[in-house]
């Protein structure tokens, strides 16, 4: 079929280009620049950058920040889904709006109330320190920073999976015998594992790339309290330059596996919802 | 091995507003009980409540000589057939139908042979390894049925199972339900708002209307003597007919109906004459409306419900 | 759910022992939820609007008495109001081409707009550092031209379009998807010309995900420092951004002041993710 050059033709031809040009530019082009870039001076700064104590240490930290945020926000946003959609009282949309509070906050308003709370001086800090327990620039107030921002990922993406399901499952589970965890486990679970585990890789790309709040409340200790993203930005500021690029390259190829899990996610919720 | 349903001033309110008031009614053991009424009638939550699923403000509910009003869902052992099937999506037939067993704790093997047999028993077998989505609405609600009776409940509850369906399904579920009950003879409690279902299908009919029991009895009390306005107007698609007594006789226009002796000349009335009771006459270019048979319809005085016999007339 | 309460309240009757355990696991999951949300996400809010206020409104007027904070929300202002308009213009062009065109790579363009999802910001911050930089090809082309991107408003306004791009489109896709075809093929039976159907029919129809799509943008915006905090050069009253600006203050151990600063911005940022609740749901109400 030949294509014939008509206005509509033209005009389909600039708006994609259009939209090819402003997706190069701001995400193609960068992507492939990193890599180049990175893998300019040769394989030997990426083994020796990702064999030094400094980098390791940095991606322990944030491979065990981003576990415990992902446990913690899958547990208790399930919990808050469920009651959210399941339950009528009292400040129910109150709570409904404090779920998207993180999404209205800046990273840095985060790390700021962790330092007004628990920092020297504040509401909280005495209590803890004479405990001898350190949250301030500690995994503590790491841990805690990163979870408020990933409160609401999982919560958003299981409450309208529970209300389309609606009540009838469960009612059916406990005619017929299944006690109340008997129909969450075999019933309600298996309904929402899609949307759940949508939640799940959303919290951990969000978790791993975590810098605003994490910035301040670390306080910054190199080899102590240094995330992979803060590696990155002190090793620039260092001037580090290739050691950043390679760290960044290597957050960057994991978000981009991440993405493709959620993508495949996606189509899998997509078709579970078609369902009848 | 059947038990009657025993249902005793059953209420339920939401807040201030109360959808069910002291509904009493019992359900003969072995037999099918229809639960009819328009939408909002409050049948279906009698139902839920007799299941557990619903939480009832004042009343009791007895099966086999045993209080069931504070036993848990779990507890009460009760088959419940949901309108819109409530299978689990997730799960293939077999596992559907096996749930019951499963959550009990049972067998494998018991487990396997009670699921092959009541699929044979509504002709699911071919399709023990499909999913759900993969069934027509009529296969669904038999799938629905057979979970529901795998654990070999106490009684059986419906709650509006054709209600899904197109018409020539619902007609063929009908007829398969009333034949499987006949093998099983368990206690089932249907609800439906299909005067004409639970004309066929039930051994009793309660009716009922804005959360209150207008009538119960059998289908042929229920059509043939209508206990209240308004189940003569549910019932049988009733025409409402005005009228007056003259002289021993109700006059509907122009049908003249005698053996009104005891009411007072001059009352004015109201008849339900069922659409089956009304016949056209034609005489010349005009058409005269006449009863077919008006052995018994009800006639209640615009002011007060009572019944008038009326003889019939041939 | 009323039932639990009327049940507590001690109206009824009826009453058992699966009953009340029945009653305490809903009082307890409700308990959870409360305390999770209540503690992790309401009490650092309240912390941080409470320091900024901290000695009335005294703490408040120092912080803004300086004109490096000025400057700073000034400029977070007018960089997220261009990256929204650009956003908004582009992400609306990309959810019609992604919805109504059919071409090679399509499935590839939408997966990679949502990257900016997984992407960390600091790398995208990178990633920009990398390819505008002294050291890139394309960096020295730009420099021969005399243009300079790195360092200066234009390289924010790069970092926060690239971090905001999944933003408008996801939001307007949905309602594209929905919109009927066959209504601007009427139009245009009727005689309209492409901008008039896309004006008269299009638009109308999608107004209220852009705005939405538009406002999610602007506020995330306002409190972006990952992709920015490098390439800006953060000098003060020049490139210097507020959330950039509170970590300075915060680190120079100002915590009332970095609170004074962030409540401004997150009042902001807060009445306009309320106002886009408001209209997704009234844009809900209506289909």
């Amino acid at each position: 079929m030949s294509v014939v050059a008509t206005p509509k033709v033209r005009r389909r031809g600039w708006l994609l280009a259009a939209c090819l040009v402003w997706v190069g530019v701001l995400l193609l082009v960068p992507l492939v620049g990193i890599v180049i870039t990175a893998l300019e001076p040769g394989i030997h700064v990426v083994t020796q950058t990702l064999r030094a104590p400094d980098v390791i240490h940095a991606l322990e930290l944030t491979a065990v920040i981003t576990a415990i945020s992902v446990v913690v926000t899958a547990l208790f946003g399930v919990v808050v889904a469920w009651v959210l959609v399941r339950q009528r009282f009292w400040g129910r949309s109150l709570l409904n709006a404090t779920v998207d509070l993180p999404f209205a906050l800046s990273p840095v308003t985060v790390g700021l109330a962790a330092l007004v709370l628990f920092g020297p001086g504040g509401w909280l800090a005495s209590f803890f320190e004479s405990r001898g327990i350190q949250i301030i620039f500690a995994l503590p107030s790491m841990t805690l920073v990163t979870i408020f921002i990933c409160v609401p990922f999982t919560i958003r993406e299981i409450v309208p999976v529970l209300e389309e399901i609606g009540l009838d499952e469960e009612d059916a589970s406990r005619t017929l015998g299944a006690s109340v965890w008997q129909t969450f486990f075999r019933v309600t679970l298996p309904n929402i594992r899609w949307a759940l585990a949508y939640g799940v890789a959303l919290t951990t790309a969000r978790a791993i790339g975590e810098i605003g709040a994490v910035l301040i409340v670390s306080g910054l200790l190199q080899g102590k309290t240094e995330t992979a993203t803060l590696f990155i930005f002190r090793a620039y500021e260092e001037r580090q330059v290739p050691a950043a690029y390679v760290v960044a390259l290597l957050l960057a190829a994991v978000s981009v596996t991440l993405l493709v899990v959620i993508e495949f996610l996606r189509h899998r919720q997509e078709r579970e919802r078609s369902r009848t | 091995m059947s038990t009657p349903i025993v249902v005793e001033g059953l209420t339920k309110r939401f807040g201030s507003f109360e959808a069910v008031t002291d509904v009493t009614f019992t359900a003969p053991a072995g037999a099918i009980t229809a639960l009819l009424g328009p939408s909002g009638s409050g049948k279906s939550t009698v139902l839920r409540m007799i299941a557990g699923l619903e939480e009832p403000s004042a009343g009791r509910i007895v099966m086999d000589d045993e209080e069931l009003t504070v036993k848990s869902v779990q507890e009460r052992r009760v088959g419940f057939v949901f309108q819109h099937y409530a299978l689990f999506r997730h799960m293939t037939v077999a596992e559907n139908v096996g749930f019951g067993l499963r959550v009990r704790k049972q067998d494998k093997t018991v487990r396997e042979a009670r699921v092959r047999e009541l699929l044979e028993l509504v002709h699911m077998e071919p399709f023990a390894d499909r999913y759900p989505e993969q069934l027509s609405g009529g296969q669904r609600q038999r799938v629905a049925l057979a979970r529901a009776l795998a654990p070999a409940p106490r009684v059986l509850l419906l709650d509006e199972p054709f209600g899904a369906l197109d018409a020539k399904v619902r007609q063929d579920l009908r007829r398969w339900l009333d034949e499987l009950h006949r093998e099983l003879g368990v206690t089932s409690l249907l609800v439906t708002h299909d005067q004409e279902e639970a004309l066929e299908l039930a051994n009793q009919i309660v009716v009922m209307h804005e959360g209150r029991v207008e009538q119960v009895g059998s289908p042929g009390e229920i059509y043939d003597r209508p206990a209240t306005p308004f189940v003569a107007g549910f019932v049988g698609a009733a025409n409402v007919l005005h009228g007056e007594v003259v002289g021993g006789h109700i006059h509907l226009g122009s049908i003249r109906i005698p053996g009104a002796a005891q009411l007072p000349w001059g009352e004015t009335l109201i008849a339900h004459v069922p659409n089956d009771d009304l016949v056209g006459v034609v005489e010349g270019d005009t058409i005269h409306v006449d009863l077919r048979n008006p052995k018994a319809f009800l006639v209640g005085s615009e002011t007060s419900t009572e019944r008038a016999d009326v003889s019939a007339r041939t | 759910m009323g039932s639990v309460a009327q049940t507590l309240g001690g109206r009824s009757g009826l009453w058992s022992s699966q009953r009340t355990t029945a009653v305490l696991r809903h009082l307890a999951l409700r308990g959870a939820a409360v305390v999770y949300l209540g503690l992790l996400v309401a009490l650092p809010v309240l912390a941080v609007i409470t320091k900024g206020f901290g000695d009335g409104l005294g703490t408040f007027r120092d912080a803004m008495a300086t004109p490096a904070a000025w400057a700073a929300i000034r400029l977070t202002l007018w960089t997220s109001t261009v990256a929204a308009g650009l956003n908004a213009v582009m992400g609306t062009l990309l959810a019609w081409v992604l919805v109504r065109y059919r071409f090679p790579g399509r499935r590839l363009l939408s997966t990679l707009i949502d990257l900016p999802l997984a992407i960390p910001t600091l790398v995208t911050g990178v990633m920009i550092l990398a390819l505008y930089g002294p050291n890139s090809v394309f960096g020295r082309f730009l420099d021969d031209l005399g243009i300079r991107i790195l360092f200066t408003p234009i390289a924010i306004v790069i970092a926060l379009c690239t971090v905001t791009l999944p933003l408008v489109v996801r939001n307007v896709q949905p309602v594209l998807q929905e919109l009927d075809p066959a209504e601007e093929e009427a139009a245009a039976t009727l005689g309209a010309g492409p901008q008039a159907t896309f004006r008269r029919v299009v638009f109308p129809a999608i107004r209220s995900a852009v705005v939405a799509g538009t406002l999610l943008t602007f506020s995330r915006c306002l409190g972006e420092i990952g992709s920015v905090i490098l390439v800006a050069g953060n000098i003060p009253k020049k490139t210097l951004t507020a959330p950039v600006f509170i970590f300075q203050l915060t680190s120079q151990f100002k915590p009332a002041q970095a609170a004074a600063v962030a409540t401004l911005l997150f009042g902001l940022s807060f009445v306009l993710v309320l106002v886009t609740s408001r209209l997704i749901a009234r844009n809900e109400a209506s289909a």
